[in-house]
């Protein structure tokens, strides 16, 4: 396995084709753990790890609490909302005090894209970026390669299709990154209003037709269509993008007989998938949800284990 | 009290001339330009080697007083202009409160006469309170020393107000200078929308913000038969668009500033709030696109938009900094840099576009050098090398791009009004 020497995991632009792999294959390592009848490994005893979530988030920050306790560490969350954040402390402010209480790793979430690159500067502490902005969410990307390569066993050649928001989309632009970089295709599908100018430069190609973009994909991701975002000016109606780009029935036919369906969650039923879709033979949306566990263990692990980590952080 | 400046290499930008000559100033004038001056009584500036130059003049520059005195000062901000060759700056009135009213105009006056190293000129409102909606009263601000009107930092989004500001300032010698973006097409930008806008996840300020409102103010200026200046013009468009203005007699002229002549987007990849500015770092293509403009005269002025910002307000997150960098310093070694080194512009063209250039856009007698004219002289080595470091600034601010880069071309003399204020890197007030 390739040697991890990172300290920060801030994106998945950064990391090699390597890299990834040894990330994944850790996951694969900590899998049992959770199948076991005593779900704790003791690696990261001793460890302080903080859940620093300046947006709010159930399903990533339950997965990597609970990452860290099987891994032994300790963890503490602050959530933004009583912290002193809401007084006005600035973000390098409020993780050098955080420091100064000996914690080895923090686990962010912020809405400013970039806000965690700024952090590794301004600190001695390693940062998991946990969804920055409309940046990247590198271990959701990690977590779809984990579960792509548990269905299909390799990337060579594996037609991928990205499907929704593509503008404001952490998800999306990780998961460009890491296909990419793993050999598979990536296609990218949406109204053109919610597809970022000159994204084929990140090595994809784009389409606005749903049927076109299917067809042979080997995996179909959905994204969650954000109501809260300039609702009229990227689409007229969610009535109207459903009827356009959902994911339901009428598509089966499109598809590859083995093709999978993946989706980040929280899903809008009957928006961008249908229910039969979501809870179907092709979808593997709760499998992604345990293999969250075991990535974020193994990214835990590496950043905070005991060969990348002086006590001192 | 006469001062002999000997042995130089005078530059005199209006003829594009470069020969060496002796200057003497007495009192505050240059009184003579010739080769071998011979004159006992009076004080020696060794220029052996060097080049004469008229004083600099900046016509887009941010002091921040009154309001904002932690980022920068009337006193610091002409230090700063003072070590980067500038004579004479004119100040933007996005302060607090904005100059839309003489009272402010006064203030920054006097503030200039008892602080300053350098000449100032107040820049004042199109608009009352900025708020582009209400004409400012121009006719009062001009007579209480206001050398141009702008809102600069936003556009007159309503065109009848952009209209009737043209059609009124017809009454006064001076220019409207522009800011142009449409604000609903930049609207939440942080950087230039494109590339990096896309992997970064930032959300872009398109080309098309600002080349549609300089083509709008272009056609309100040329219907009503009035003076536009534009300020920053940073994109390939914009340069095309004002090229074929002044073509069919458009009384338009537009500056650029040093950092859109040398710097691309790419720099941006680290989300440093040191390179987020607007309009923001553009591409390769607008970059050669300014550079020809600057070659072909469609750019009549480098000028700096100098943005002093303090580092707690630019170490945050990227998108809460705010948009900005210092320029005053550095402008004439990035231009010696970027231009003249790499061959674009001679080192007279450089010369006249931080001097003659901007001072014809204000229509003031400024950026000249011969007998009879004001004893402002900017004297430079255009060899000298030398590394851009924290402690290189004098102004307040230290939000430069340039931290870190080796420049070619330094800032020896400078007199202004006949007084050598500064000397090598020391300071005379």
């Amino acid at each position: 396995m390739h040697e991890w020497t990172r300290k920060h995991l801030l994106s998945i632009e950064e990391l090699s084709k390597e890299e990834i792999l040894t990330i994944l294959e850790t996951a694969e390592s900590f899998k049992d753990i959770s199948l076991r009848p005593i779900k704790k490994s003791p690696v990261l005893r001793g460890k302080t790890i903080v859940l620093l979530f300046y947006e709010p988030s159930t399903r990533t920050s339950t997965s990597f609490s609970l990452a860290a306790k099987r891994l032994s560490a300790d963890i503490v969350n602050i959530p933004v909302k009583s912290s002193s954040v809401q007084k006005g402390e600035s973000l390098i402010d409020t993780v050098a005090n955080l420091e100064a209480l000996k914690i080895h790793t923090v686990v962010m979430r912020h809405s400013r894209a970039g806000a965690p690159m700024m952090l590794a500067k301004h600190t001695n502490a390693s940062i998991i970026n946990a969804g920055d902005g409309c940046h990247e969410h590198p271990t959701q990307a990690l977590l779809d390669m984990f579960t792509i390569k548990q269905n299909k066993g390799s990337f060579d050649g594996l037609k991928i299709t990205i499907v929704g928001d593509i503008l404001h989309s952490r998800v999306a632009r990780s998961n460009i990154w890491g296909l990419s970089k793993l050999g598979a295709e990536v296609t990218v599908c949406g109204p053109p209003t919610m597809i970022p100018v000159e994204v084929e430069k990140m090595g994809v190609k784009v389409t606005y037709d749903l049927k076109e973009a299917i067809a042979g994909a080997d995996v179909v991701n959905l994204l969650r269509v954000q109501f809260e975002r300039e609702s009229g000016m990227l689409f007229p109606s969610v009535r109207e993008y459903a009827a356009m780009f959902s994911m339901d029935d009428t598509m089966e036919r499109f598809m590859k007989k083995d093709a999978l369906i993946m989706h980040p969650g929280p899903i809008n039923r009957g928006v961008e998938i249908s229910s039969s879709m979501a809870d179907g033979k092709r979808s593997v949306i709760l499998e992604q949800v345990t293999n969250g566990l075991a990535v974020r263990m193994a990214v835990l692990y590496l950043i905070s284990g005991e060969k990348n980590n002086s006590e001192e952080a | 009290m006469k001062i002999l400046i000997k042995n130089g290499t005078v530059i005199d930008p209006v003829i594009g001339d470069i020969k060496k000559s002796d200057v003497l100033i007495e009192n505050n004038r240059i009184s003579s330009v010739i080769p071998n001056i011979s004159e006992d009584k009076c004080e020696i500036f060794d220029a052996s080697g060097l080049f004469v130059c008229p004083g600099f003049v900046d016509i887009h520059v941010h002091l921040r007083e009154p309001g904002f005195e932690t980022m920068e000062t009337i006193e610091t901000g002409t230090r700063a202009a003072l070590k980067g060759g500038f004579t004479t700056v004119a100040c933007m009135p996005n302060t607090n409160p904005p100059v839309d009213n003489e009272g402010i105009v006064s203030l920054i006056k006097l503030r200039a006469e008892k602080d300053g190293y350098v000449e100032v000129l107040p820049v004042a409102c199109i608009t009352k309170q900025r708020k582009g909606e209400e004409l400012a009263e121009i006719g009062k601000l001009v007579a209480a020393g206001a050398c141009a009107i702008s809102d600069d930092g936003s556009s007159v989004m309503n065109s009848m107000v952009m209209r009737r500001a043209f059609e009124y300032i017809k009454m006064f010698n001076i220019p409207l200078i522009a800011h142009c973006e449409d604000h609903n097409l930049s609207k939440r930008g942080q950087i230039n929308e494109g590339y990096y806008s896309t992997s970064l996840g930032l959300n872009g300020i398109p080309s098309i913000s600002e080349e549609s409102m300089i083509m709008r103010d272009i056609l309100l200026c040329e219907y009503v038969d009035s003076r536009l200046h534009i300020a920053h013009v940073s994109t390939k468009g914009s340069v095309q668009i004002i090229r074929e203005a002044k073509k069919r007699g458009v009384k338009v002229t537009c500056e650029t500033a040093p950092h859109f002549f040398s710097l691309t987007e790419e720099v941006l990849a680290g989300y440093d709030t040191n390179f987020k500015v607007n309009p923001p770092l553009r591409e390769k293509e607008d970059l050669l696109a300014i550079q020809r403009g600057l070659k072909d005269g469609t750019i009549d002025a480098i000028a700096t938009d100098h943005a002093p910002h303090t580092s707690d307000d630019k170490n945050k997150e990227f998108q809460d900094a705010p948009f900005g960098m210092i320029g005053l310093e550095t402008a004439f070694s990035v231009g010696v840099t970027e231009l003249v080194k790499k061959n674009i512009l001679t080192l007279p063209e450089l010369i006249k576009k931080l001097t003659t250039g901007p001072a014809e856009v204000l229509n003031i007698e400024r950026g000249i050098i011969k007998e009879g004219s004001l004893a402002n002289i900017t004297i430079v080595d255009k060899d000298k090398k030398y590394t851009v470091d924290k402690e290189f600034f004098v102004g307040k601010s230290k939000n430069s791009p340039f931290i870190g880069r080796e420049l070619t071309g330094s800032i020896e003399g400078v007199f202004v009004n006949g007084k050598l204020k500064y000397d090598k890197g020391v300071f005379n007030k």
